[in-house]
């Protein structure tokens, strides 16, 4: 069964309460490692994000995509806007005049969506980032769908895949963004964008079951 | 959390309002998206020189937007890059038609921002050239990390980049001025306290009274080691010989000696360090012919210090002797 617009639509206003409520977790897993504002930059995002949604809410999944994207880059900052705003941008150009999304085109956006910010973060697995827990969700996704698995078992697949790829980066040394500065004094502490990346792929199979 | 603030989310939006009006003189600034331009700007023919970073590290940047230093500065959230439209509007404002210097900070927000922004200002047209600071010799410089942090050496070569600019040198000479400092300048800093952003309500890290973090960054991002607090001499020498030996300096070279605050570190102590700086750096043999001390490039509230040398040679001289006339940098007019 396809995911329609709406439903895309519902999954964006979930994930903007589920990153309120958890601004102040992804901030303290960043004062850990990082430089406390994770939680914080992505809160002010998706309350633009939510903001701007009414103007866009009735066009394609593609449009509002983009829309959510352009917001994420303008209003984030930090190293989280270019990323989450690629996520997004890239999703939106893969749906691009969509009105649902079969399962196929949920995993084909998402796999762009990682491709891309790969691109622009020149991170790699293990580096103990967002890719980290991206990188199996997306591949869990893909095998799911290929084996023609029902939509609600791919999501919760792909989301149980971002939560053992986000766990996996607490022994972690960071090679990439301000963790990497720690070095070794990085390694047992989890990843805030592993986990705000995870947090939005278990949003997802939660609204869309 | 103990601030002199009103709302932690209008603390970036009244700081810029209150240098608005205190400096009227000297800079606009522009809301939404945010950024500070000289006063008198687009100087028609000259090289546009912009920077950017979080806020929280006052003076810089916006304090070093004027005649002889910054055309603009974007001031992102507290410890957080700006925006890539933030950058692209700055560009545009100060364009004089013969291009714009960006300096950028090497830190992985930063530089995905400013990237995005130099892609957009190239597609209106206007060329764009980065130069990364990249001076902390407490990270180590490894293609596999995110490699080193840009500290005190941004605020030189905004001060050279900034005068050689003035002279209307061309977008490379410029942008040469900004490599030789990235490449003759090393830092390394430390902290006695950690510091609170003031939406996250808590330090961002616990720093027991008889500690102290060697190694640390300019966001509160804790350093390489702990260690029991040593003597303002001890700690000096544990900053200065990681610098010395990093390019290496050698016996004869002419330096800039930068001692700046963290934020929280009065300037009493920081002469103390200074003094203990100078020795060392005469000892091997380093001639300091030039030097800046003053809390320069701050971190909130924590209280510590940094150290940058700068190799000098006669045009950087003349470039640092230069007018400049900034709220945070001042002389020769």
């Amino acid at each position: 069964m396809p995911i329609p617009r709406d439903d895309v639509v519902a999954w964006i206003k979930a994930v903007a309460e589920m990153i309120s409520e958890n601004s102040s977790y992804l901030t303290q897993l960043d004062s850990d490692i990082g430089d406390a504002d994770h939680g914080a930059n992505m809160d002010r995002g998706f309350k633009a994000v939510i903001k701007k949604l009414p103007e866009v809410e009735d066009k394609d999944i593609g449009t509002i995509f983009k829309s959510v994207g352009m917001t994420l880059i303008s209003t984030v900052g930090g190293a989280g806007g270019p990323l989450y705003g690629t996520w997004f941008l890239q999703a939106g150009m893969k749906t691009a005049g969509k009105m649902e999304l079969t399962p196929a085109d949920w995993s084909e956006a998402l796999e762009a969506a990682l491709n891309g910010i790969v691109m622009r973060g020149k991170a790699e697995p293990g580096d103990k980032t967002m890719v980290d827990a991206l990188t199996p969700a997306v591949a869990a996704l893909k095998q799911a769908v290929q084996a023609n698995q029902p939509l609600n078992t791919a999501l919760e697949l792909s989301a149980e895949a971002a939560k053992k790829g986000m766990e996996a980066t607490i022994p972690l040394v960071a090679r990439k963004g301000r963790a990497s500065y720690l070095g070794e004094r990085s390694a047992g502490h989890q990843d805030p964008g592993a986990t705000s990346s995870y947090l939005m792929l278990r949003v997802a199979a939660d609204t869309w079951k | 959390m103990k601030k002199l603030i009103n709302k932690p989310e209008d603390v970036v939006r009244e700081e810029l309002e209150g240098i608005a009006l205190a400096h009227a003189n000297l800079v606009k600034v522009h809301y939404a998206p945010d950024f500070i331009v000289r006063a008198d700007g687009p100087i028609k023919g000259k090289v546009g020189v912009i920077s950017g970073g979080g806020s929280g590290h006052e003076p810089m940047h916006g304090g070093f937007v004027g005649m002889g230093m910054l055309d603009a500065a974007c001031p992102g959230a507290v410890f957080t890059s700006p925006t890539p439209d933030q950058m692209l509007e700055a560009t545009k404002a100060v364009n004089g038609g013969v291009g714009v210097l960006h300096i950028v900070k090497n830190y992985t927000g930063d530089i995905m921002n400013f990237d995005m922004a130099a892609e957009l200002a190239r597609a209106e047209g206007i060329e764009v050239e980065s130069v990364v600071t990249d001076d902390d010799v407490a990270v180590k410089n490894s293609t596999w990390t995110a490699g080193r942090r840009g500290v005190g050496v941004t605020v030189l070569a905004e001060k050279l980049c900034g005068a050689a600019a003035e002279q209307k040198r061309s977008l490379k000479e410029v942008a040469d001025v900004c490599r030789k400092a990235k490449n003759f300048g090393r830092s390394m800093g430390m902290a006695l306290t950690s510091c609170t952003v003031p939406h996250a309500g808590k330090p961002t890290f616990d720093l027991p009274e008889d500690q102290m973090e060697i190694g640390i960054g300019i966001h509160g991002e804790p350093g390489r080691t702990r260690m029991p607090l040593k003597s303002a001499d001890e700690i000096t020498e544990m900053l200065m010989e990681p610098i010395i030996s990093d390019i290496p300096y050698k016996a004869g070279d002419e330096v800039l000696m930068f001692v700046n605050g963290l934020g929280g570190t009065p300037l009493i102590e920081l002469y103390i360090v200074y003094r203990k700086a100078y020795e060392i750096a005469s000892k091997h043999g380093l001639k300091v012919v030039r030097n800046l001390v003053g809390p320069y490039m701050t971190s909130l509230e924590m209280a510590g210090t940094s150290i940058t040398l700068l190799k000098m040679d006669a045009d950087m001289l003349k470039l640092w002797d230069a007018p400049v006339k900034t709220p945070g940098l001042r002389w020769g007019i």
